[in-house]
């Protein structure tokens, strides 16, 4: 996994509420039975005014001009702004595969939606929650001055607004750490192999039928 | 003390380690795979030269991109195909148990995995698919996971997880003819937002909920997560133990016993608490109609589309308004007065016998209505399939001018070639209604079976017992 420190690049607002994995990443793009190649297709539906299906040449097709994404300076974005309950919805981690491959490296909102948080932190994305007036600051000062400059600091846990204003979030120092460091979760818990099984050896005691 | 909750129990019973922040390694017993998030886990376990920690806890099935008509020649689409036949090599690779899409007992992952007694009370379920919440039906602690957590549990048997709060969600009272599982959960929802159960566990609990089937509960667990919650439960009864009982993976005989004496007490304890408590009376709750983008914003049938004019929080009202015009509804219109251009029975929700009975019955005798363009029955399981047409209800539907099709998710989400066109409208007993979810520019509205049935019938919506002739 890519690890996150500090990062600092442009923001795009995204003013919704409730941004479903759907809306992420459209369903039509889930066949596909790789992990990257989802950016030309993040935000599809909204993306572009025509319908779009896997395989086709997206660069060939008409970007809607009114989607933020589609605006320069934020088609160089690297944070996205959104406001509460973002990422609601399905499982799937495709949609993180499609911002990450879009090239975004953070997402800033009020809340995110619970399978969304935790696919983001496995993948290097860092989900940021900030209050709700705090997200509202960001979004006038990014709306005041496109292409202003938010920097994202996983080491302090802090965001600082293009005014300099500081921002703080938490994150739990288990996921902090892996995301520090971008390590192989798999690899660290089969470091507790021996405990796996002993729990085994309990639950064929306890609980045979669960266990073929 | 207070006493332990439902959620405390089966939380307990399955730590292998816990780490002083609270970090958590939990043991899972039971692991559904389906073709869509479980390619680049398979991939990536193969990439590090691992084996399945417990093959045997893993139970797969393609679901998602099957297709819903004669399936004798396979699937059309290539990129679906492919998915598919990808999902077969995993499993055949890593000997898996695995029902292809020509055994009877292929289905929705979320219906077979009760229906085959994979998933039993007590367990941890876990599936790379939001809707595993449904299991927890069973007083189980199911899940949906991403991907890289499926190759987690596929390595390890374990994920890492951090309790969450509990919530209770107590429905007392009788509800009135008409109203189902699926108007509850609706209504839960309408009530505690999409938001309002995340960052709990949420069970189900009070008289109402008791007095449902367990494939109602499944309804209604299988909807947590339209309310923002990973996991829905509810506590084991008699009636947990009767639906498992004889289920082809379930214990038997006297190991059945010892099993059903434990799964007993998996209920929350008279003392236990909860951090947050939602009560809501089943008299009140109507037959639920979805008229926007969200599964919160859901209206009595007897109701109107509400007028974002009239609500108070900014971002709210813009949310409204901007679903009203992709819904291409005008404030005020009964919700009676909408008309939908096709009608879809089916999904993780709404498409075990049950469903297909409450459907049938208000279909019986009679016909689809002119508007309707299309109405599709699409069965969970094979084997609910079979038990339907054992009952004549194929023929019910079919004698009604409805299509009758194989099992799958079909339309719930349109990956296979079951989709609504831009602008269509659709009456679906499914579980969300986001922008493009049945395809680009359709709109859906979510409501039970009987709901869709008597849709289909009258050609807009309408309460099944107000239907003439
Ligand atoms: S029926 Fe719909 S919600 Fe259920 S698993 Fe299939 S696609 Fe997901």
């Amino acid at each position: 996994m890519q690890a996150f420190t500090v990062h600092k690049g442009i923001v795009a607002p995204l003013d919704r509420s409730n941004v479903d994995t759907d809306a992420i990443i459209p369903k039509q793009y889930l066949k596909s039975v790789k992990r990257t190649g989802f950016g030309p297709n993040a935000f599809d539906d909204w993306r572009y005014l025509d319908p779009g299906e896997p395989g086709m040449d997206h660069s060939q097709r008409r970007p809607n001009p009114d989607f933020v994404l589609n605006r320069p300076p934020y088609d160089q974005a690297t944070i996205l702004l959104a406001r509460k309950n973002f990422g609601c919805g399905s499982s799937r981690e495709h949609a993180v595969w499609a911002l990450t491959d879009f090239g975004f490296r953070a997402v800033i909102a009020p809340s995110f939606a619970d399978i969304f948080f935790s696919n983001s932190c496995k993948n290097g994305l860092l989900p940021v929650v900030l209050a709700e007036d705090e997200v509202q600051n960001l979004f006038e000062q990014v709306e005041a001055n496109p292409g202003a400059q938010v920097e994202v600091n996983l080491e302090e846990m802090t965001v600082t607004a293009p005014d300099a204003t500081v921002f703080r979030f938490t994150l739990d120092e288990d996921r902090r750490h892996r995301l520090l460091h971008g390590l192989d979760d798999i690899a660290l818990t089969l470091q507790h192999a021996d405990d796996i099984r002993a729990y085994e050896e309990r639950l064929r005691q306890d609980r045979p039928w669960m266990v073929e | 003390m207070a006493g332990k909750t439902l959620y405390d129990k089966l939380w307990e019973t399955h730590v292998v380690r816990e780490e002083p922040d609270g970090s958590t390694l939990l043991y899972i017993d039971r692991h559904l795979v389906h073709e869509v998030t479980s390619p680049q886990a398979f991939e990536g376990l193969r990439l590090a030269g691992r084996e399945p920690w417990r093959g045997d806890s893993v139970l797969a099935v393609p679901d998602h991109n099957v297709p819903t008509t004669n399936r004798d020649a396979g699937i059309e689409d290539p990129v679906s195909r492919t998915q598919v036949e990808t999902l077969e090599s995993n499993v055949s690779g890593f000997g898996l148990k695995f029902f292809p899409m020509a055994d009877v007992r292929q289905g929705i992952v979320h219906v077979i995995g009760p229906e085959q007694g994979a998933t039993l009370p007590g367990m941890t379920v876990v599936c790379g698919d939001s809707h595993t919440s449904t299991h927890g039906a069973l007083g189980a602690l199911a899940f949906g996971i991403g991907t890289s957590e499926v190759e987690h549990v596929l390595a390890t048997q374990c994920l890492w997880q951090k309790k969450t709060k509990a919530m209770q969600i107590r429905v007392e009272g009788e509800l009135r003819p008409g109203v189902t599982a699926k108007d509850i959960v609706l209504a839960i929802i309408g009530r505690i937002g999409t938001a309002g159960g995340t960052g709990y566990a949420i069970e189900f609990a009070g008289s109402a909920i008791r007095s449902l089937s367990i494939e109602g509960r499944m309804s209604i667990c299988n909807m947590s997560i339209e309310a923002g919650a990973r996991a829905g439960m509810v506590a084991v009864d008699e009636k947990t133990i009767e639906y498992v009982r004889n289920k082809p993976q379930a214990p038997t005989g006297e190991m059945f016993e010892r099993a059903a004496e434990y799964w007993r007490t998996l209920v929350s304890d008279p003392d236990a608490e909860f951090d947050a408590v939602v009560e809501l009376d089943a008299a009140e709750i109507a037959p639920q109609v979805s008229w926007g983008t969200s599964p919160e914003m859901v209206a009595p049938v007897d109701g109107r589309v509400p007028d974002p004019a009239a609500e108070s929080d900014a971002v709210r009202a813009e949310g409204m308004q901007r679903a009203l015009e992709y819904m291409d509804l005008q404030p005020g219109t009964p919700i009676t007065e909408i008309r939908p251009d096709k009608v879809f029975i089916g999904s993780c929700t709404n498409s075990r016998i049950e469903d297909l009975r409450a459907a049938a019955e208000v279909v019986k005798g009679r016909r689809k209505a002119d508007n309707i363009k299309l109405a599709m029955v699409v069965p969970g399981s094979g084997l609910v399939k079979q038990q339907a047409e054992q009952e004549g209800l194929d023929r019910i539907f079919l004698d009604a001018g409805f299509e009758w099709r194989e099992p799958g998710c079909s339309m719930c989400l349109a990956m296979n070639a079951d989709r609504l066109e831009p602008g269509e409208r659709c009456a679906s007993t499914s579980n969300r209604n986001f922008e493009g979810r049945q395809g680009q520019g359709g709109r859906t509205h979510l409501v039970s079976p009987a709901l869709a049935a008597a849709a289909a019938v009258a050609g807009h919506f309408i309460e099944p017992s107000k239907l003439g002739g």
